[in-house]
């Protein structure tokens, strides 16, 4: 009766085996930082899409986890001098900490008041790390080395990175896709479509979403943490709400709540950031405006989503 | 002594000074089906968000099984085994049929927080899932996306799910309402079905459902409790006959 879902799904080891051997040989053809860029921004958004897609959670502070996880691995590996995978791991779990006191504060609250709460939170994020001088202010946290992956592996050049970033993108993925499809994303759904039923059901939904929130903001830092790394630079427009808005802008994009999505939208907004001809200059911030529109207007479900939806179309037929 | 597996005293609600439910006290007896009516707004579906925790009572207290659970959180009462539907009906439609029911099932697993284990895992409760969807005929239904059923079979998973639980007691609010007459006949052989040693508190509009299913009925009209009794005696009571003029009549209910 549904065939055309488990055609999607049947479809979907293979798919992702494909994009994972594009991704392998991908530093060859194209510019390593520029893709890494991609990977991180695509890591970041796919930790939003868990909690917006699947756990129906709107967070407006995303850019709160980003940045803390890239100034806290920065000051971890330039001014500690420990080496860059514990320094990952460092602003991995210091955006989890984050994570949690954020979403202690506001899981109690939903819809608008969840989006206020977790902007509001990482507005006073933004201004720590302008007044606290160890953040570097304006100009970030500059002159990150990258060092030697376990001391061992040179990450100066640029291949080496390469690969750790597309190791950790790959690791961060599959976290999520696992925890999509785990029997705690089954309860996470259950929510997302009927919360009080949950409830009805002895289901502690806040302690769910909680969980949900610390995952993503964890892995948001993870993206963040790696983004440091690669620029050498933690800089302050990461802890900026433009990055919150980015990242939902990326997710809805590419299609919310599906796995592959929110790479899509990261991959197309950072090309088109990237790659504008000098001229458009700030213009760039309108045409992102436009883009917005126009997805919320006429494709809400995104370009994944939509060619979900053109394939389950004639898959019926 | 009566065994009263749900009592209420004094329960009041009001909404920014208007009273909804006003100083009931209920009493449900282990292992009957009991049924509330009353007048659309006579505050109902309020008393049931309130047994059930979903909203704080102004007044009053809850007792469940002989234990105060007036300050409990509603997640926390349900897994005491007493388990509400709600009045439209409460599904997880994007899932299947079959992903519905093992909400249900799935926290007797003990891993609902479990976000590393793969969701293959909930595969052994498929044949207990299958069982529960057989018993309210919805075996055929189980790899539908619940979204793209008939209503009333859309009502029947509810149960379903619910009866998952294994409560020992169960809300329903108005499970016939909207329904067609054959589903109607379905849905109360299958309340008669799963009354068997449990206890059932349900609001229901049909009269006649609540004729020939209900043990005892308490009639509520503007919040307080007008009259309580069985079908015959609060049928013959003029004041509830008032309270229906220009509705049902309740005499004719039996037909
Ligand atoms: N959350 C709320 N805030 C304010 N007023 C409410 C709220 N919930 C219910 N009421 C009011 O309380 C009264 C009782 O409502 P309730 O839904 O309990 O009635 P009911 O008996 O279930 O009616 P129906 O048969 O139509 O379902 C109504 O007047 C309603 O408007
Ligand atoms: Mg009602």
């Amino acid at each position: 009766m549904n065939a055309p879902v488990s055609f999607a799904e049947s479809k979907l080891p293979l798919l992702l085996g494909a994009l994972f051997v594009i991704g392998l040989i991908a530093p060859f053809a194209v510019y390593p930082t520029f893709l890494m860029k991609i990977l991180c921004y695509a890591l970041f958004a796919c930790a939003f899409n868990l909690l917006l897609g699947f756990a129906g959670l709107l967070s407006f502070g995303h850019a709160a986890f980003l940045g803390t996880a890239g100034y806290v691995c920065g000051m971890m590996v330039r001014d500690v001098g420990v080496t860059p995978e514990v320094g990952i791991l460092a602003g991995t779990v210091a955006a989890g900490l984050l994570g949690w006191l954020f979403g202690w504060l506001a899981i109690k609250r939903t819809g608008i008041y969840f989006a206020m709460i977790t902007l509001a939170l990482a507005q006073m994020v933004f201004f720590l790390a302008i007044q606290i001088k160890e953040t570097g202010g304006e100009d970030g946290l500059q002159g990150v080395p990258r060092g030697h992956l376990f001391g061992l592996l040179d990450l100066s050049d640029n291949i080496a990175m390469y690969y750790l970033v597309f190791a950790i993108f790959c690791f961060g993925f599959f976290v999520i896709y696992r925890t999509i499809h785990s029997p705690f994303g089954q309860i996470l759904k259950a929510i997302r479509e009927n919360e009080p039923r949950a409830i009805s059901l002895g289901y502690d939904v806040a302690k769910f979403k909680l969980i949900a929130f610390i995952i993503s903001a964890a892995l948001a830092g993870m993206a963040g943490a790696t983004k440091t790394l690669v620029f050498q630079l933690a800089s302050l427009s990461d802890v900026h709400w433009h990055a919150s808005g980015e990242v939902v802008l990326m997710t809805l994009l590419g299609g919310l709540g599906t796995i592959l999505g929110p790479v899509v939208g990261a991959a197309t907004i950072v090309t088109l950031q990237t790659q504008m001809p000098d001229s458009v200059g700030s213009w760039v911030t309108v045409i992102m405006g436009v883009i917005f529109v126009i997805c919320v207007l006429s494709f809400r479900r995104g370009i994944v989503g939509e060619l979900q939806a053109l394939i389950k179309r004639s898959g019926v037929n | 002594m009566t065994d009263f597996i749900l009592e209420t005293r004094g329960l009041t609600k009001e909404f920014k000074g208007f009273t909804a439910v006003s100083d009931v006290n209920l009493k449900v007896e282990r292992g009957t089906i009991h049924a509330l009516i009353g007048p659309n707004g006579a505050g109902k579906t309020t008393v049931f968000n309130l047994v059930t925790k979903f909203l704080p009572p102004t007044a009053g207290t809850i007792h469940f099984k002989g234990e105060d659970i007036t300050h409990e959180a509603p997640a926390v009462t349900a897994r005491r085994g007493f388990v509400r539907s709600f009045q439209i009906s409460a599904t997880f439609p994007h899932l299947t049929v079959m992903e519905n029911v093992r909400i249900g099932l799935q926290r007797k697993l003990g891993t609902e927080f479990h976000f590393w284990k793969s969701e293959k895992s909930l595969n052994k409760l498929n044949d207990e899932a299958m069982a529960l969807l057989e018993a309210v005929d919805l075996g055929s239904f189980a790899e539908t996306v619940t979204a793209e059923m008939p209503y009333g079979r859309k009502r029947a998973l509810e149960i379903a799910t619910t009866l998952a639980l294994e409560p020992d007691m169960m809300l329903l609010d108005e499970p016939t309402q909207g329904m067609g007459h054959e589903d109607i006949e379905r849905v109360v052989e299958l309340i008669r079905k799963v009354s068997a040693n449990r206890t059932i508190l349900m609001v229901e509009h049909n009269l006649s459902v609540v004729a020939n299913l209900c043990d005892r009925i308490t009639v509520l009209t503007r919040g307080s409790v007008l009259a309580e009794g069985t079908y015959a005696e609060v049928s013959k009571n003029p004041q509830v006959l008032e309270a229906y003029v220009g509705s049902d009549n309740m005499n004719d209910a039996h037909h």
